[in-house]
């Protein structure tokens, strides 16, 4: 049963009501209201903004969409991440109402919070408070980043105290009815040597939704702490999903960051990761699939402001049918930032000769002591590895998804997590075409 | 009753050329056939049209497994009915474990009905076996931890051949140049290694220029391809004239075929 507001758009009218509703610090509300005036004030982008060359959103309409909070009860769909796993905490979302929170008592008593940002933010602002205004993601960025800050609603937040190490991954699920606007904002604070597994996914009530979800992460690994954050983004596939989304990590401390891209309509993505201390590493995962006319783009950015830091990046993308990829990758390395080690490589299957991917690495150096290195190839599934595989018995099927699997070996190696491993080689799997 | 892979009046064409005119041959099983011949004559075109091969075109004749039809399976049916091919260059598939790809395609093989994502072969089963053949084949047992064929050496591709070759237990086997690239101890252990492995069992075509790898498998029959035909048949003894003396008294006692071999290899020098 769905109660109907009126779709009241994004105006200021809606924006005053949203703040009216919402008991929030004044520190905060004016945070909101400071990103809602530059959210007037900017455009949406078009194909003349340079990042958005490759990525048509001629047809987004934002009015189609509400600021209003809708009630729905909706049937949950299913959680892959956490699968098999013994689990510290659980959270659960629907159209940015928290409908389920966990924590076990053994980490809630060392001080971890962890749930709705919302309910969070209201209980311990002042706690929260720096981290929202660090402003990791910049509210001015561009009109998504300004409306998120603006107008985010439920969320999620993960805050692990000083030397804490959460030995059970903690799951957080994103539900997002057909036609819905999530609005998530997600912040994860690891203080000094504290240590914790977040394993975050988003999906719609059914494959076929529509929706909005205009979104930020924000991760702060302090120093010496280690975040393993893993982030599956399964929207339906009449999503549109914009994100920004950036990682600091401090000296000594250890980030890895896998994302896995499966949904949506089509996605602009901006994860960036800066190494703000000496020593820090980051590794950072992209598993995507494509399929139909789905048009994903993530633009990836490491940043390295310290000495001694090491970033590795590895994205690999896989497209079938019309689908299309584009990954832009950028490595900084700042003038102070001697001694820096940076990596990253993009590898695209093509499944389909209609499938396009577009792959786009580049540096900006300042330091003249450093080792940088980048690397895209694209291939295809070629009828002579299939051929093979048949006279060995694989059906033409089982060829396809044998080599597919193969492909993303190399990336699934790296993410240490079983259960996520197993839940994207599954969902990949289910999703390959006969071709 | 003995099992018989009977070719008959065989015509194949890549990209509309003909290249098997009328190829007629009959393997039972138990028995050795070394099929010879100067390159470019169509030898492992025979092998790849056995096989399936979606570019190859079978334009006329016939490939009978006991009786059946074979043309109108795919190469996953012909595999699973027990034939095989050892291939000159077999494919890399990166990322998947020669292991893995074998427990797959021994199950697929031995239960030629199963679905995808039925049962496997139990681990523990398979390992054992595959243990002890590439024991057998004196091969490390870190190779089954290595990706199929990728980045191998001309040698180890072959003796990963043979290894699938003992583990899917065919009822044909087709070896292209299974010789080819490797030195002579390499072939010497190819070649008992067939033999080791219940080659008597299987009714084997090998495709050679050596003389090595029939040493040990000694052919029953040796057949001379020239054209697109199989344009003599002998015992060993032709095998041994052909590696000793080339092909010059093939060409002249069949000017046609000849006539045609030199046609099809002017085509591909253009």
């Amino acid at each position: 049963m769905s109660v109907m507001l009126t779709n009241t758009g994004f105006t200021q009218e809606a924006f005053d009501a949203f703040l009216a509703e919402r008991s929030e610090p004044d520190w905060l509300a004016d945070l909101r209201k400071n990103a809602w005036s530059r959210f007037d004030e900017m455009s949406l982008p078009t194909s003349r903004d340079e990042e958005w060359m490759r990525t048509d959103i001629r047809l987004f309409k934002l009015d189609k969409f509400s600021l209003a909070v809708e009630s729905n009860e909706v049937e949950l769909p299913r959680a892959l991440l956490a699968e098999g796993v013994e689990l510290g905490g659980r959270s659960v979302s629907v159209d940015r109402r928290s409908v389920e929170c966990q924590l076990s008592e053994k980490w809630s008593n060392q001080g971890v919070l962890f749930g709705s940002l919302d309910a969070i933010v209201a209980e311990h602002g002042d706690q929260l408070r720096p981290y929202f205004e660090r402003h990791l993601v910049d509210p001015h960025f561009d009109k998504f980043s300004a409306l998120n800050a603006a107008c985010w609603s439920g969320g999620s937040v993960l805050f692990v105290p000083k030397g804490v190490q959460i030995d059970e991954p903690l799951h957080s699920l994103s539900v997002m009815s057909d036609g819905g606007t999530d609005l998530g904002k997600t912040l994860v604070i690891l203080e000094e040597g504290a240590e914790a597994t977040l394993l975050a996914e988003s999906a719609s009530t059914t494959v076929d939704a529509g929706g909005l979800h205009c979104g930020s992460i924000e991760l702060i690994v302090e120093k010496g702490a280690r975040l393993r954050y893993v982030n599956l983004q399964n929207w339906g596939n009449g999503v549109w999903h914009f994100a920004h989304q950036m990682a600091h990590v401090a000296a000594n401390a250890n980030l890895q960051w896998t994302i896995g891209a499966l949904g949506s309509r089509l996605a602009k993505v901006n994860q960036r990761v800066a190494l703000i201390g000496q020593d820090a590493e980051a590794q950072v995962n992209g598993v995507m699939f494509t399929q139909g006319k789905q048009h994903l783009c993530y633009n990836t950015h490491q940043h390295h402001q310290a000495e001694f830091c090491q970033s590795d990046l590895l994205y690999k993308a896989a497209l079938q049918d019309r689908s299309r990829t584009v990954w832009r990758g950028m490595i900084q390395v700042d003038e102070g930032a001697q001694r820096t080690n940076a990596y990253q490589r993009n590898d695209n299957l093509m499944l389909a000769t209609t499938a396009r991917a577009d792959s786009i690495p580049g540096l900006e150096i300042e330091a003249d002591d450093v080792r940088c290195t980048h690397g895209s190839t694209s291939g295809r599934v070629d009828d002579q590895q299939l051929f093979y595989a048949m006279t060995r018995g694989y059906t033409r099927q089982e060829a396809v998804r044998m080599i597919v699997s193969g492909f993303f070996q190399k990336v699934f190696d790296r993410i240490t997590i079983e259960s996520v491993r197993e839940a994207l080689g599954e969902a990949i799997g289910r999703r390959v075409r006969d071709i | 009753m003995s099992e018989t892979l009977k070719i008959t009046d065989l015509h194949v064409a890549i990209e509309g050329k003909l290249i098997l005119r009328g190829v007629n041959l009959t393997i039972n099983r138990g028995e050795i056939h070394a099929l010879m011949g100067p390159n470019g004559s169509g030898k492992s075109t025979l092998g790849n049209a056995i096989m399936g091969h979606p570019s190859y075109e079978v334009t006329g004749g016939a490939i009978e497994l006991n009786g059946e039809n074979v043309l109108e399976w795919d190469a996953t049916g012909r595999s699973r009915a027990g034939i095989f091919m050892a291939f000159q260059r077999p494919m890399a598939i990166p990322g998947v474990k020669m292991a893995d790809f074998l427990r797959h395609a021994t199950t697929n093989v031995r239960n030629p009905e199963r679905k995808e994502g039925e049962e496997l072969i139990p681990m523990r089963q398979f390992r054992k076996e595959l243990t002890e053949k590439m024991d057998q084949l004196r091969m490390d047992t870190e190779f089954a931890r290595r990706y199929v064929n990728d980045g191998f050496s001309g040698g180890e591709m072959k003796r990963a051949e043979i290894l699938q070759l003992a583990m899917l237990r065919p009822k044909f086997a087709i070896l292209d140049e299974t010789d080819s690239g490797l030195d002579v101890d390499a072939v010497k252990l190819a070649s008992e290694s067939i033999a080791e492995i219940g080659g008597e069992q299987m009714g084997i075509l090998i495709i050679t220029h050596h003389d090595k790898l029939l040493e040990r498998n000694t052919p029953d029959f040796t057949h001379v391809m020239l054209g697109g035909k199989l344009v003599e048949t002998g015992g060993v003894e032709l095998a041994r004239e052909l590696y000793t003396d080339g092909y010059d008294r093939i060409r002249t006692s069949y000017p046609e075929a000849a006539a045609a071999e030199e046609a099809m290899t002017e085509v591909e020098a253009v």
